[in-house]
């Protein structure tokens, strides 16, 4: 009886020990799965955003505000482009404290093309080529000092750029 | 394996002015070959400029950015003769990096 009393007592025990020990792992994992979700907001690769199909869902996957048109953000993008797998796009702006610059091409099947991020002593301004599947608006979100603005330019594609 | 990057780093003043072209096929994943089979996407999804050990600009592109794509910058710094290290890496986990000389 004193023997089964104490198998039973320390059975408990140890149940409750790694019960215990259990809990606290779980604890200890709660950060490794947290702190990517911190990186992302800063470092990581914004793999949600690029799979936005809207340029507002894009928009808010990647930043998590909107943006207000300025007519600070100048944005470059020919009127026609004939080639629409090869449009030369380019903004800069004179707003101060840029941190990040991002182009959307609203008819894109994603319209998140591209999104850079201007660490201080980086001058804001852009030039890059971006592929356009048909005539649609292309957007420049500027974020400056914390919040969003934009330009939008409608260019029209003669022949799109997903490929003939 | 030659880089498949094209760098053309010049400094002005207190400003240097980066222009980078990278041989890549970005592929979006939307376009299908003559066989009529979709070709997979390969894109590169990060492209990262350093100076002086410090990141002074970084790419997050999308299969939407052009094949060879290009992209030109500036930023505050850097001189003549000053190494600027681009790397990049694609979906499919390849990577290629370069050093290039400021002029």
């Amino acid at each position: 009886m004193t023997i089964v009393h104490d198998g039973f007592s320390a059975t408990r025990r140890v149940i409750l020990k790694g019960a215990g020990a259990v809990a606290l792992v779980g604890l200890g994992n709660i950060p490794f799965s947290l702190a990517p979700a911190f990186a992302a907001a800063n470092d990581k690769y914004p793999e949600d955003a690029f799979k936005a199909k809207s340029e507002a869902d894009a928009i808010k996957s990647l930043y998590g505000k909107t943006a207000e048109p300025s007519d600070k953000v100048k944005l470059d993008a020919p009127e026609i482009a004939e080639n629409g797998a090869v449009v030369p796009i380019s903004v800069s702006t004179t707003l101060a404290d840029v941190t990040s610059i991002a182009f959307l091409v609203s008819e894109n099947p994603n319209a998140l093309a591209a999104s850079y991020k201007i660490p201080a002593g980086t001058m804001p301004s852009v030039a890059n080529r971006l592929k356009m599947a048909k005539t649609s608006n292309v957007i420049a979100i500027v974020e400056a000092g914390g919040k969003l603005y934009s330009a939008t330019k409608e260019v029209k594609v003669t022949v799109g750029g997903c490929g003939g | 394996m030659a880089s498949t990057i094209r760098v053309r780093a010049t400094s002005s003043g207190e400003t240097t002015e980066v222009q980078a072209l990278i041989q890549h096929p970005m592929d979006s994943g939307f376009v299908k070959d003559a066989k009529g089979e979709v070709i997979p996407p390969h894109f590169i999804q990060e492209l990262t400029f350093e100076h002086d050990g410090k990141r002074v600009f970084v790419a997050d592109w999308g299969a939407a950015v052009s094949k060879d794509p290009y992209v030109k910058f500036s930023f505050k710094g850097g001189k003549k003769g000053d190494d600027l290290k681009i790397s990049w890496v694609d979906n499919k986990g390849a990577t290629d990096t370069a050093t290039a000389k400021i002029q």
